[in-house]
């Protein structure tokens, strides 16, 4: 039973941090920071002393440039993905272990914010940051554009989603996570449940990185419907760019509904409002129902550009044509209505009754259709199609299998008196897992492999790759697979010790699965090594290296600056197969000067006035809040009085860029 | 491999002229072509965020907790004034665009500085009226009723508040750059920002206080 | 959107920025009609010469009509504006905002029903 806890007391200067904040007590909290002290010592150490910060704060961090933005963006989600993996391997270890009287390793306390850690990062810090890098780094160069429509905005929104990452790895070191789960649902996310920062630190973390992604959809929404090359009509655009726009949209119009039910907790914990509490009114029901509104078309924002990846992947592989293009953007609009329909069948158990929830378990199922619709149109290229099983498609095949029965398992939980049995079991667990992993995490390893070259001039080592690839595979089905059967069974997720020790040996098996999918990511880490390493064997300079058929392929790799020196005409679907079909010549001479954005530090400066400003809020610091508040609003005016932001890059630097690619073709050829 | 099929579109494009994959007479795309429907797109989505607070009005609307009701609390005539005054800087806001539209700086900068004016008269009364509201205790944390009409009516507030600092701003650049495109265009979004707030007001207005009396 | 490949940039018409045009006559229409559809409801509220249910359905009703005067006179919508796309997300956010308050209320009236007996159902639970 929980009861209500004392509130910590606060002082004037600093609020409620004191000395007790820092977790001394924790072993295993101490020997993670002196790692990460040690570790983030030595990169500044070598940042220093090959005297790198100019250029890493002219070229990289002030770079309104998308495609390195978007290239940030993917370091982004890389480390925290360790982050959260970390998390991963210390719960399944922790349920390996905890069983016949056994307490397991970790303590309560540490244990309920390490799964509430794992799920936040996970989607809000990895996935995230992975979908928009790669949305960023792709769509302006396959819609023919030299850069996104706001391209501050651009770099803004990236430094927000750092600031809220920071500000989540923060509460590691410094206090505590939120212990509530990854929704924090009231009234234990209350301030009488949770009296402590950690509840704090997720609403921040997470209103800061909200703001970042909300511009950066945005940003991509009007990119792709003004910045479309001359000819690509709606209809002529690649698949990963309309499911690109339909991912936008999704965010746009979901994470406002996130960053106002988040701010009405933050108002219940800061202000003594009655939104969500017990008392006087509130209804914490109202909470559960909101934030479902918002997270349901999440999962949609996560998969659909996903999807995207699969289509031009199967298309380029199999060197057809996408089957059925049209159902495609059909099934892909579908899906971003229907997503909004369907946000109850989260909460089925809470008693909404048999009408309501028979509406929501129909639309759920119906979301299928369309889902299922894409699955044929994948199966219909591969047919008959000269398929190549480079290590994209060799992702995109893991998928299609992995996905169908995390699909499947899926319309199960849809039908609402299953999901009384089910609902926050572990099967539920297995279930995401499966159409996370295998939807997005797998349509991931695929982008990468396939857009590496495009993006650094050289593939990926493809030995280390496939260990890499049948380590993830082998590993996913040992580690989930076991917790459908649990979640069958009747096992509960979030438990930290158990009763029964017949149930271990799943435990064991899906331990196993985790350690398997550890070397599945340590071989990838190696595989981006060895390939760096190896640059020279491995380059490409076609720029074209799968036989591409969008326009990403038509320019160099990596791509100039600029990315097309005159833009591209488009005349048909798959522009750049087109191109290359009808033998198209690539103009050598006669360059104009090109109009570009010039680089700005405002992006960086208000998000680390922002990050104070949320590390201030977390810890009731009242006088830095408001000097934080003051100091971003007085520099993002500050910023509107610079009106010169953009310069030329003259035509005879793009001559000189140009003619080098002509040299590197003609050597090719 | 089997071969694409060829487009409708490539085979018009075929004909006889030889097919242009280049665009080698292009001009830049004007600075700012993007950023009024980049901001259409941003007030959907701050939309969004007043729908939120208004489905928490509509839910949590007569949670009073034994606590005051709107009948006891709201006094029309006074919401019709606040209502007044937006509605007069609306008219205002239209003449400085107007003004813009005919170059004239001055004459912007002034009809902006009158719209500020109804602005402050506008969040002058909703203080006066929180003020009094929080004195006889019908505080935010006396019911979810009065949370989610202090929360709904104050995040309008703050939309014209900020709404009035770039006012503030934007006649200084004004003062300082002239009507050039640049300050053209921000007066233009600030305009799609302060006719907005307005919109929003007619939902409040009518929900929360004239729908709360009837209640 | 445009077929023909050498109409500019895909569906966004000619190579400078978009404003709008304003004009006296559309915001002094928008104004009278914008005082006329606000004073209404406020005088039938204070005056309540109609039934509240009558009263409630025609201010709701004026609300709509003000908010469609307010977007057309004072926010310029049209269905040309920027190449038809603030019409389309306008009409999107709408089809958003009426599923989640529709939505929202469907839902918590259900869960308030059957969840959060009156006092009266209390007494009779074990």
């Amino acid at each position: 039973m929980i009861t209500p806890q004392p509130a910590p007391a606060t002082g004037p200067f600093l609020g409620k941090l004191s000395l007790d904040a820092l977790p001394l007590h924790e072993p295993i909290l101490v020997v993670t920071f002196i790692a990460v002290a040690i570790g983030g010592i030595a990169v500044l150490a070598a940042i220093t002393k090959y005297r790198l910060w100019g250029w890493l704060w002219r070229d990289w961090l002030t770079t309104v440039d998308h495609k390195r933005i978007g290239i940030m963006y993917m370091i982004l989600g890389l480390i925290m993905f360790l982050r959260g993996f970390a998390d991963a391997i210390m719960m399944r270890l922790q349920q390996a272990m905890a069983f016949g009287g056994s307490e397991g390793y970790l303590p309560p306390h540490h244990y309920d914010q390490i799964f509430t850690a794992h799920g936040v990062i996970m989607i809000f810090f990895v996935a995230m940051p992975f979908i928009t890098g790669l949305m960023n780094y792709i769509v302006p160069l396959q819609i023919g554009a030299r850069d996104v429509s706001f391209p501050f905005l651009n770099n803004f929104s990236f430094w927000m989603t750092v600031s809220g990452a920071a500000l989540t790895m923060i509460s590691l070191f410094v206090g505590e996570y939120a212990q509530t789960g990854w929704l924090a649902y009231p009234p234990l996310s209350g301030i009488a449940y949770s009296p402590n920062v950690g509840v704090d630190y997720y609403i921040w973390g997470l209103q800061i990185a909200g703001v970042g992604t909300t511009l950066s959809g945005i940003n991509l929404i009007v990119t792709i419907l003004k910045l479309r090359a001359p000819g690509m009509g709606l209809m002529k655009m690649p698949v990963f760019t309309w499911t690109s726009l339909c991912a936008n949209i999704l965010i746009v119009a979901s994470f406002p509904i996130l960053t106002a039910t988040l701010t009405l907790l933050a108002l219940d914990r800061y202000a003594g409002t009655n939104f969500f509490t017990n008392d006087l009114g509130g209804s914490p029901m109202m909470y559960v129902n909101l934030i479902w509104i918002w997270g349901h078309p999440e999962v949609y924002i996560l998969v659909l550009p996903l999807f995207g990846v699969y289509s031009e992947v199967t298309s380029t592989f199999s060197g057809k044509k996408l089957f059925g293009y049209t159902s495609m953007v059909y099934a892909t609009i579908c899906i971003t209505i229907l997503s909004y329909i369907v946000w109850l069948h989260h909460f089925f158990t809470m008693g909404s009754g048999a009408s309501v929830n028979s509406f929501f378990g129909i639309t759920t199922m119906v979301i299928s259709i369309p889902t299922g619709a894409k699955l044929f149109n994948w199966l219909f290229t591969m047919y008959r199609g000269r398929i190549r099983f480079e290590l994209p498609m060799m992702w995109t095949v893991a998928f299609m299998l992995t996905f169908v029965i995390g699909g499947m398992t899926g319309v199960l939980l849809a039908v609402p008196p299953a999901d009384f049995v089910l609902h926050n079991s572990l099967f539920l667990i297995a279930h995401f897992h499966n159409v996370i992993i295998g939807g997005v995490l797998f349509g991931l390893f695929a982008a990468i492999n396939y857009w590496w070259p495009k993006a650094f001039g050289f593939k990926l080592d493809v030995f280390w790759g496939k260990i890499s690839f049948w380590c993830w595979v082998v590993g996913f089905w040992m580690a989930f697979m076991p917790l459908y059967i649990l979640g069958l069974m009747g096992v509960t997720r979030r438990m930290r010790v158990f009763d029964d020790p017949s149930l271990q040996i799943w435990f064991v098996i899906a331990a196993i699965g985790a350690a398997v999918i550890a070397v599945g990511i340590a071989a990838m880490l190696i595989q981006f090594g060895v390939s760096i390493w190896r640059r020279k064997e491995l380059a490409d300079e076609s720029g074209d290296p799968w036989g591409g058929r969008t326009l990403e392929w038509a320019t160099s790799s990596p791509p100039p600056d600029y990315n097309f020196a005159f833009t591209p005409v488009i005349h048909s679907l798959d522009a750049w197969h087109d191109m290359k079909k009808r033998g198209h010549q690539r103009p050598v001479a006669d360059f104009r000067d090109i109009h570009m954005p010039s680089n700005t530090g405002t992006g960086f400066i208000l998000a680390a006035f922002c990050l104070v400003m949320g590390f201030a809020l977390v810890w009731h610091i009242w006088w830095l809040v408001i000097a934080s508040f003051v100091a971003t609003i007085a520099y993002a005016i500050f910023h509107t009085f610079n009106y010169k932001r953009d310069f030329d890059i003259p035509a005879a630097t793009v001559a000189a860029v140009e003619d080098v690619r002509t040299r590197h073709l003609a050597a090719g050829a | 491999m089997s071969a694409p099929t060829i487009t409708a579109d490539s085979i018009t494009a075929v004909a006889d002229e030889p097919v242009q994959f280049y665009d080698l007479d292009e001009h830049a795309h004007p600075e700012g072509h993007s950023t009024m429907l980049g901001f259409w797109i941003y007030l959907m989505s701050d939309c969004l965020i007043f729908a939120i607070l208004f489905a928490c009005f509509a839910v949590l609307g007569d949670s009073y907790a034994a606590g005051p009701a709107p009948k006891d609390l709201f006094e029309l005539p006074l919401v019709a004034l606040n209502t007044a005054m937006l509605l007069f800087s609306s008219i205002t806001y239209g003449f400085a665009v107007l003004q813009m539209q005919q170059g004239k700086v001055k004459g912007t900068q002034l009809w902006l500085a009158v719209t500020g004016l109804f602005g402050l008269a506008f969040l002058g009364i909703e203080l006066y009226e929180f003020h009094h509201l929080i004195e006889i205790g019908a505080t935010p944390q006396r019911s979810a009723f009065l949370s989610s009409f202090f929360t709904l009516v104050g995040t309008h507030g703050l939309h014209v508040t900020f709404g009035t600092l770039w006012l503030v701003v934007l006649m200084v650049q004004l003062g300082k750059h002239g009507l050039i495109a640049a300050n053209k265009r921000r007066v233009m979004c600030l305009s799609m920002f302060w006719h907005f707030l307005d919109v929003v007001w007619i939902g409040v207005f009518t929900i929360v206080y004239l729908m709360g009396v009837l209640r | 959107m445009s077929a023909d490949p050498h109409h500019a940039h895909a569906g966004d018409g000619p190579h400078e920025i978009e404003m709008p045009h304003a004009s006296m006559r559309d915001y002094l229409i928008g104004f009278i009609l914008s005082v006329i559809l606000t004073a209404i409801p406020f005088w039938l509220v204070m005056e309540r010469p109609l039934s509240d249910g009558a009263t409630a359905a025609v201010i709701m009703v004026f609300a709509a009509v003000q908010i469609v005067v307010h977007m057309v006179f004072f926010l310029h919508m049209s269905p040309k504006a920027e190449g038809g796309w603030s019409i389309t997300s306008l009409t999107f956010t709408i089809i958003i905002v009426v599923i989640m308050l529709a939505g929202s209320l469907w839902v918590m009236h259900h869960l308030n029903t059957n969840m959060m007996p009156s006092p009266h159902d209390m007494s009779q639970l074990p």
